[in-house]
């Protein structure tokens, strides 16, 4: 089971984390739209928390996407040559 | 040389990898957009709550009848807005831009609601508040001050729904 992991393994794990993505991406979408609104009601004091807790949301899909990169290149990436097999 | 071997595969099952790394920057990229989006709104309540705004004379109490209106614009030139004299005998002014697409309000026809003639919304002449429609939120309301017969803005309030109307009577 060690070495590196075959393109299908490796193409399931990048879409798990491609679809957790994205969710956050909608999770943060509502978030922006949300903290608009109540900026534009005059409720200033919920901008700090949302800024936060975007910018966490933004961390997680980054650490996704760095995972995305670590998974692409144990299993070939594309590039001729690469350890993945099929 | 090593950009075009990493962005464009030789090998056609090895494609599908690079299809979805670009599509996983693609959402990365969207989710630092919101996050920016969300340092801007930041940004706007810091500064917006050090605003001050400037005393205008914006008409005289006696010019406008039992029921009448007066436009006028309100902080800047961008910002117009209405002055209402209600039935109940009272000096109201509003932003008279809508809450849900910016169209200009007007008084309705039973002169105790205002109406916004894009999409059917009613707000309440005596406080700004939503009656019906698809305003999200009540009219900007127009902080005034009455000296003698002259009405003068003093400031901008959001219409939170805590906030009372500051009465004025003729």
């Amino acid at each position: 089971m060690s070495g590196p992991p075959p393109v299908s393994r490796g193409l399931t794990a990048l879409d798990g984390a491609i679809s957790l993505i994205a969710i956050l991406l909608v999770v943060q979408m509502w978030l922006l739209t949300a903290t608009l609104e109540a900026f534009l009601g005059g409720h200033h004091e919920v901008a700090v928390p949302a800024a936060i807790l975007s910018g966490l949301l933004f961390a997680a899909s980054f650490g996704l996407y760095r995972f995305i990169l670590v998974i692409d290149r144990a299993g070939g990436g594309g590039r001729p040559g690469g350890q993945g097999t099929s | 040389m090593k950009l075009w071997r990493d962005e464009f595969s030789i090998e056609a099952a090895h494609e599908r990898y690079v299809a979805r790394r670009q599509f996983g920057k693609f959402l990365v990229l969207t989710s630092f957009g919101m996050f920016v989006g969300n340092l801007w709104i930041l940004a706007r309540s810091y500064f917006r709550r050090a605003e001050t705004f400037p005393r205008t004379l914006v008409a005289h109490a006696s010019d406008i009848p039992k029921g009448g209106v007066r436009l006028f614009r309100y902080p800047g030139d961008q910002d117009p807005c209405i002055l209402f004299h209600t039935q109940s005998d009272r000096y109201v002014a509003y932003s008279q831009k809508c809450t849900h697409l910016s169209c200009a309000v007007i008084p309705a026809t039973d002169g105790r609601r205002i109406e916004c003639p894009c999409h059917h919304g009613f707000f309440s002449i005596e406080d700004g508040r939503v009656l019906q429609g698809p305003p999200p939120r009540p009219l900007p309301r127009i902080v005034l001050d009455q000296r003698g017969d002259e009405l003068w803005a003093t400031g901008v309030d959001l219409g939170t729904e805590s906030s009372a109307p500051e009465e004025l009577k003729s």
